[in-house]
């Protein structure tokens, strides 16, 4: 799950950037108005957690400009201001959810989850495909009742292939959603993890659409 | 006296009092000497009237004068006058001094000695006015006399008469004179009592129109006063919501480390987090001690230091004690022509204008690039200038930059947006000015300029 994180004081942002990453997000952090709105152009993300008071501007603004922009992914305020009326202007200008500072580190993570979950149009916490049982919360998965053990990675990769059951993820997609812009992937990363997560879970889950990317088993094997 | 009304009350009726006294007093001598001229008058005429009765009525005798026609003269005229009894009349043989005739109350003794014409005497211890016509023809004196006692009832008639109404209306007139101060006074009553049943949050202003002439400066001054102190609680308000939103940001991002760190077993992320931790208290602590800086530049009287500043060790000290929080930062280079420099004015303010100053310097210079202080003497004002190489000021921030809280592009982790509106209020309150501009060379100047008086 790639969160982008705008906030412009350096401790709270690292901190988000190194809790959240613990709790499984992949986190794109930036401190201004302008580099918010580059990133949002320039890239997807499934939330976006927003500061309101940034050096250049009001993120109210942001936020507005990237709904205009038809921004999909729900919207996460994080801020000092938390009286009803800022709440409410908050809300009307297209956020999805408001947490006052200073906040419970799980808490933002619980919310982004559950704000992830219901944008993807699902009302459970954990995502069912077949016998496979995900737990974005808890960072597990089962087969059959059986707990299957897996790296942060591999389970990112799972995650997002059974948020979208029958659609391909080309490999870029899956970087994208996978590390961070600065970190360094190697080329044959995801072949990697794929070829792990096949050999934990076994075949007929994962199938390679050739030159497109992965997807679900469209039946069983 | 504390009751405008009881005063003006007072102020009124003793002036109406002195008026009416003052009138009494005009008339009851212009009556007496009008009553005077008229019965002197009336005297001389009797006295005139009764000599040529004697004439007419043909007493030829010299010395026989036929006492009963005189008689009668002389009662004829004292009837003339309105105050029975009050006129007598005399009439005294020239030759020998006899009493020839009397009129009914008249005293025996002669009620004059001296020849003719107006006298005042005293007979029987009365006092008589007194008119003298002398008949040479019948060799007789006729004295013809006014009993002044009578005069002065008659006078005090009068007056009496004019007094007695006056003292029945004073006090109608002092209640009209209570009830017209009431009246009048109404619109102030009003506006005590609408400021007496005012809370005391209620700062709106109070109505201005319809208000007399005499209160509206008041009104007026009131409700400046209103103004100014709704703008300073205002202020106060933003300002205490603004700090609360400043410190609420590291506040969080302090928790979520503290978090991390306690949830986590890895060494490394652990020491980060801990890390991230130390530089938001530093951070924190620098800006609860901005905000107070803030508020006490504001609000705490600062006098004229007797000695005034030494501005070249004045700054060497805080260059110090700038590096000594700052190790790794760039270095503060005070120039030799500050030192001696005294300037006439706080010392504290100038330690925070300048501290502050210093340290944005500081905090913004590449740390190899050292900040330079130096002075310039203008025809008009003396300036101390710190220069640095750091990002400046992007132009369209300029004007904003002195703002409360206001961060620009170019901050620093440390920045509070505090720095430059302390040091713009500091040197308000020492009657100089921050002069901010970017060099040509890049960086930014920061002048302390100090007017030469």
């Amino acid at each position: 799950m790639r969160v982008l994180v705008i906030e412009d004081d350096d401790v709270l942002m690292n901190g988000l950037q190194v809790g959240l990453g613990l709790a499984g997000f992949t986190v794109e952090a930036v401190a201004t108005c302008a580099d918010a709105s580059a990133a949002l152009r320039a890239a997807t993300f499934d939330a976006v957690v927003l500061d309101l008071m940034l050096p250049d501007g009001s993120g109210l603004d942001v936020l507005t400009e990237a709904r205009a922009r038809q921004l999909a992914a729900p919207v996460l305020l994080l801020t000092a201001r938390d009286s009803v009326p800022d709440r409410i202007a908050g809300l009307d200008a297209g956020a999805d959810d408001y947490l006052g500072k200073p906040f419970d580190l799980d808490e933002v993570a619980a919310r982004l989850r559950a704000l992830i979950r219901r944008a993807a149009g699902r009302a459970t916490a954990t995502s069912q495909w077949r016998d496979i049982t995900l737990d974005p919360a808890a960072m597990t998965v089962s087969r059959a009742g059986e707990a299957v053990r897996l790296s942060r990675r591999e389970f990112a990769i799972l995650h997002a292939l059974i948020d979208r059951p029958g659609q391909v993820l080309s490999k870029s997609q899956l970087e994208e959603r996978l590390y961070g812009w600065q970190e360094e992937i190697e080329s044959n990363a995801i072949e990697v993890h794929v070829h792990k997560l096949r050999a934990k879970l076994g075949a007929g889950v994962i199938e390679t659409v050739r030159g497109v990317g992965y997807r679900l088993m469209e039946t069983a094997s | 006296m504390t009751s405008i009304r009881t005063r003006l009350v007072l102020i009124l009726i003793v002036t109406t009092g002195v008026v009416w006294l003052s009138a009494i007093a005009w008339i009851y001598l212009g009556a007496r000497m009008q009553v005077e001229r008229v019965l002197d008058a009336r005297l001389s005429e009797s006295a005139r009237m009764v000599s040529s009765l004697l004439t007419r009525q043909d007493i030829s005798a010299r010395q026989e004068v036929d006492a009963g026609k005189a008689a009668r003269a002389a009662e004829i005229a004292a009837m003339h006058l309105p105050y029975e009894r009050q006129l007598s009349c005399q009439i005294w043989a020239i030759n020998g001094g006899a009493l020839v005739s009397r009129s009914e109350g008249a005293p025996a003794q002669p009620l004059t000695d001296s020849g003719v014409g107006f006298s005042v005497t005293q007979v029987n211890g009365e006092t008589w006015r007194v008119y003298a016509v002398e008949n040479r023809a019948l060799g007789m004196r006729v004295l013809v006399g006014d009993n002044m006692r009578v005069r002065d009832q008659l006078v005090a008639d009068v007056i009496r008469g004019l007094a007695l109404p006056a003292l029945l209306i004073l006090p109608v007139l002092a209640g009209l004179i209570w009830l017209s101060v009431k009246k009048g006074l109404a619109p102030l009553n009003a506006m005590a009592r609408s400021l007496e049943i005012r809370p005391a949050s209620d700062l709106s202003p109070l109505p201005d129109r319809d208000s007399p002439s005499e209160i509206r400066p008041m009104i007026r001054s009131l409700n400046g006063l209103f103004a100014r102190v709704e703008a300073a609680r205002l202020h106060e308000r933003d300002f205490t919501a603004f700090a609360a939103h400043e410190l609420r940001t590291p506040i969080a991002g302090m928790k979520t480390q503290a978090q991390i760190a306690l949830g986590h077993g890895d060494a490394t992320v652990r020491d980060n987090a801990l890390r991230q931790i130390v530089i938001g208290v530093d951070r924190t602590s620098r800006l609860v001690r901005q905000l107070t800086d803030l508020t006490s530049t504001e609000s705490s009287a600062f006098g004229h230091d007797a000695n005034g500043v030494d501005a070249g060790r004045t700054l060497q000290t805080l260059a110090d004690d700038i590096r000594q929080h700052y190790p790794k930062a760039a270095a503060i280079a005070v120039d030799p022509g500050l030192f001696n420099v005294t300037l006439p004015v706080n010392g504290a303010l100038f330690m925070l204008a300048a501290r502050n100053l210093l340290e944005n310097a500081v905090l913004h210079a590449p740390p190899d690039r050292p900040v330079a202080c130096w002075l310039r003497r203008d025809p008009a004002s003396l300036s101390i200038v710190i220069d640095d190489d750091g990002p400046g000021i992007p132009a369209d921030e300029l004007p904003k930059a002195r703002d409360r809280f206001f961060r620009g592009r170019n901050r620093t982790a440390m920045g509070s947006g505090l720095g430059l509106a302390i040091a713009d209020l500091a040197l308000q309150r020492m009657a100089a000015d921050l002069h901010l501009e970017n060099r040509p060379d890049g960086g930014l100047r920061a002048e302390l300029r100090f007017p030469t008086p």
